[in-house]
């Protein structure tokens, strides 16, 4: 680029980018108190939008002068909705689990009087005297915000706040360096795509940039389909310009003129926020035509995507850009070389492009100095299930998933004890308490059998059949493909069959080499991704938990108490409480009565397996229990 | 035009530069398992997983109808990696069909039976359970009948009346285990903007497209591979 214009570049930026400083200081630093509420979609479900209008008219009624600003999601999704107040005199304090009636609180005592409300603080967001801050939980030690940084203190919708946090500085940077160098740069940091497969971005950009044929494309791929993963959503609607940063670095570093961001549909607020953030990149010229008034163009179209999960694959979600229907094609041709419109196109996911920026700004050897070997940098995850911590989280690769479950997330639920992990979603695996001690990386995952996939955690405990896990998944997998090739369309139904016939008891042992050899196959034979990590779920609950499998097709017995065919429940005569009774009105079909003795009996044959009376029976009895297999309830006498 | 020489199951052969192995080996007397490779379409299809073969210096069978060849390449059509992906994919797609050749029009000239022949199994399946679809079947057109339970998917019906005829009347509808070859609207074949020129019946590898009169299967034009 010349260096007119270069030079007109940084001194555009300079204003812009002072400007927008000075808006986050009077917010900031003017003396004056502001709230931030949480309201990302996690945030939102949890009631954030009515905690923000009780706070906004706890404001206008005690007529405070105190900006009340929504935030994106913090991470904490398990004690949401969250507020942070900053008031001048204390630390930034974060408030977890609020309601409308703390909200009302917060602002009266701790906004209009001067206390800070203690009981409901989850932490601090600086070390001071008062209040323990975040950064002491025990979950601090492990975690490293690169990519989520930004994410629950700033306004997504504003792009002045993301300006003010050191926003678009990368994009200068890199309009000042050759393309050749960024992509150079890229590669050597050793990021790989956190799309799943977690190929080297920075050879994807080289090849696309290599590869002959105008316009070149750049697309952000935001389908996050699988089930319980919300990392995408969670960066989209908290910190949405660091994904645009990314695009057009990529963009400029490939020789593309346009970008797409595909969101799916069923994100409307990913979807309203990618669209502001849009509209004021373009109206302060770092998107557009000449951005900064250099001689580089680059413009970003939102795409809503359907929402089938298979629309997440690559040649797939092409397909659907094109108005095609989102059905996979053969590769190669990769998308790199022949892509959108038969172009070269450069398809990343949301979190690699979050990256970028920080690699722009702080160097390949900085990425590269965080993670393992082979994996350099972080790993977002979505922890959920039975961990006392939901939320999402960020780790240098090569942390331990037991960090990650017992330190981050705190362990487990109710005392339980851990069983498995399923890590990668539908296309990812189960692993055992054995691997608890594996540093986590791309390559560490799939040797285990399980794959890193989205990032999605699913943390199990011993009420949790395997069986029935791997059976979930692969329904899902089942109903979501797209059902053009044999392996994955036919193999899978084939499998899931199975599957629902030794969840009820059904199962033959010959089944299970049957399953596994059939697993291998679809794995090897089908078409796209979808297929060939489809078993991943079945082959790994099988190779370390194939002692429950067994159980349900030798003994009909269900470890796990789980499947419903497979257990029976029962009272146990010595602890029912002869004048109690709980269950029998709580049971719908009138399947519990007393005997003689005044103790509880359930008709077998007219229970349907609810449950209900097992919640019904107070704890001080506790008389109510689940056998397995059925066979196990003592005739009655 | 610029040609290759290549080997297949220990045969030299030449073939067109860019040509991909399954249309090489058949040109040359060898056969292939396949049922969704049209050869004139611009893109393969690589739906019905049967054309797997072996190459030297590659770990995974790949399928022929999407691997070009090259010079000095060694293709191997019956290895057992290959035998074995072609076997299953086989099995999977007989599991969910009804098989039942003395009563069908098509017998004789399915290539289901063919590749059953050629793969050494029976149109039965011991080691799958039989999943059917039972789904209606269209007599509405006057010169064929559509069975869609006896669909295998290769979508050469669809490629031929979209695409070579522009016409457009069938299509693929849902998606997983339900996808299925039908009409616009589902409608039946008498109304929609069907022209009962049976080229579709012609293209149907199995008996899921029949023509109504048995002769016009004779006289069909050969069907494919
Ligand atoms: C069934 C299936 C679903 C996928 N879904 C997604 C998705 O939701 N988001 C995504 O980024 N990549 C998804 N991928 C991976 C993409 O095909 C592609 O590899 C990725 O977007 C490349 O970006 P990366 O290099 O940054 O990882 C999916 C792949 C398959 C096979
Ligand atoms: S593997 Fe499944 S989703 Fe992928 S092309 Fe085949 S049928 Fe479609
Ligand atoms: S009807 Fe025949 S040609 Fe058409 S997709 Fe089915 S099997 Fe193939
Ligand atoms: S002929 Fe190759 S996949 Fe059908």
């Amino acid at each position: 680029m010349k260096t007119t214009g270069l030079q007109s570049v940084v001194s555009t930026f300079r204003e812009i980018k002072s400007r927008a400083e000075s808006q986050w200081q009077e917010l900031c630093n003017s003396g004056k108190p502001v709230v931030m509420v949480g309201a990302a979609t996690c945030g939102r479900a949890a009631g954030a939008l009515g905690v923000i209008r009780a706070i906004k008219d706890e404001v206008k009624k005690h007529k405070l002068d105190c900006p009340v600003v929504e935030v994106g999601c913090m991470g904490h999704c398990y004690a949401e909705p969250i507020v942070i107040i900053s008031k001048p005199g204390y630390p930034p304090i974060c408030y977890g689990h609020v309601n409308k009636v703390i909200a009302e609180r917060l602002i009266r005592e701790f906004i209009l009087g001067d206390d800070p409300c203690l009981e409901f603080v989850l932490g601090a967001l600086e070390a001071n005297e008062l209040v323990p801050s975040l950064s002491d939980f025990p979950r601090a030690r492990f975690e490293k915000k690169i990519i989520l940084k930004n994410c629950g203190h700033i306004d997504p919708e504003q792009i002045e706040h993301y300006l003010a946090n050191g926003g678009y500085t990368a994009l200068v940077k890199a309009l000042q360096m050759p393309p050749e160098v960024i992509i150079n740069e890229v590669g050597r940091s050793g990021l790989r795509g956190r799309g799943g497969a977690g190929f080297p971005t920075g050879q994807k950009w080289e090849i696309c940039r290599n590869a002959p044929g105008r316009p070149k494309y750049v697309i952000c791929n935001g389908d996050e389909g699988d089930p319980g993963a919300f990392m995408d959503r969670a960066i989209l609607e908290s910190d949405p310009h660091s994904v645009i940063e990314g695009m057009i670095i990529a963009g400029y570093a490939i020789g593309a003129r346009y970008g797409y961001i595909y969101v799916r549909a069923e994100y409307p607020l990913a979807v309203h926020r990618v669209r502001i953030a849009l509209r004021q990149a373009r109206k302060l010229n770092l998107l557009g035509k000449n951005i900064l008034g250099s001689d580089f163009s680059f413009d970003i179209r939102l795409f809503q995507g359907s929402g089938a999960f298979v629309c997440g694959e690559e040649t797939a979600l092409i397909a659907s850009l094109e108005g095609e229907p989102g059905i996979p094609h053969h590769r190669p041709p990769y998308p790199a070389t022949d892509g959108l419109y038969g172009k070269p196109t450069l398809i990343n996911n949301v979190k690699t492009l979050a990256y970028i920026r920080h690699i722009i700004d702080n160097g390949a050897e900085w990425f590269a100095s965080t993670g393992t070997e082979e994996s350099k940098g972080t790993a977002v995850f979505a922890l959920a299930g039975k961990i006392v911590n939901t939320g999402l989280v960020e780790v240098p690769m090569g942390t331990t998933l037991r960090q990650v479950i017992f330190d981050v997330g705190s362990g487990m639920q109710n005392g339980k004890r851990f069983k498995a992990v399923q890590i990668g979603g539908p296309s990812g695996g189960c692993l055992p308490e054995s691997a608890l001690d594996l540093p986590i990386d791309f390559d560490s995952l799939t040797d285990a059998g399980a794959m890193m996939g989205s990032g999605g955690m699913i943390v199990l405990d011993e009420d949790d059949c395997m069986v029935e896990i791997a059976r979930y998944f692969l329904e899902f997998t089942q109903r979501e493909s797209c059902g053009q090739c044999t392996f994955c369309r036919l193999g899978t139904k084939q499998m899931l069959e199975v599957l629902d016939e030794i969840t009820k008891g059904q199962g033959r042992i010959e089944d299970i080499d049957m399953l596994s050899r059939l697993a291998e196959d679809i794995k090897a034979g089908s078409l796209c991704g979808l297929g060939k990590t489809a078993p991943n779920p079945v082959l790994s609950t099988l190779r370390h938990f194939r002692d429950e499998y067994e159980a349900h097709i030798k003994e009909g017995r269900c470890p796990a108490l789980m499947c419903r065919d497979l257990i029976a429940y029962y009272i146990i005569p010595e602890k029912c409480e002869r004048s109690c009774d709980a269950c029998v009105g709580s049971c719908t079909t009138e399947a519990i009565s007393a005997n003689k003795k005044r103790i509880k009996v359930i008709d077998q044959e007219k229970c349907v397996k609810c449950g209900t009376c097992l919640s019904a029976c107070p704890p001080q009895y506790n008389a109510v229990v689940r056998l397995s297999p059925p066979s196990e309830v003592p005739a009655s006498k | 035009m610029k040609t290759v020489s290549l080997t297949i199951d220990g045969k030299k052969i030449r073939a067109r530069e860019g040509e991909k192995v399954l249309w090489a080996a058949l040109d040359n007397g060898i056969y292939i398992p396949n049922l969704c490779a049209l050869h004139d379409a611009l893109e393969p299809f690589a739906a019905c997983r049967l054309c797997f073969v072996e190459v030297e210096g590659k770990k995974q069978p790949v399928t022929a109808c999407t691997e070009a060849v090259e010079q000095g390449m060694v293709v191997n059509t019956r290895g057992p990696g290959a035998l074995r992906l072609a076997r299953t994919a086989f099995e999977l797609l007989v599991a969910s069909l009804p098989v039942d050749c003395a009563h069908c029009p098509s017998s004789g000239s399915c290539e289901l039976q063919k590749i059953a022949a050629h793969l050494s199994i029976k149109l039965k399946t011991k080691r799958f359970r039989k999943l059917l679809r039972e789904l209606p079947i269209d007599y509405s057109s006057p010169l064929f009948i559509y069975d869609p339970n006896k669909c295998v998917l290769c979508g050469r019906c669809v490629w031929i009346c979209r695409e070579r005829l522009g016409i457009g009347t069938l299509g693929f509808a849902h998606r997983g285990f339900d996808r299925l070859v039908t009409t616009f609207g589902s409608e039946p074949i008498s109304e929609s903007k069907c022209l009962d020129c049976g080229e579709c019946v012609v293209a149907c590898p199995t008996g899921a497209l029949a023509f109504k009169d048995r002769q016009g299967i004779k006289s069909g034009l050969g069907k494919g591979g």
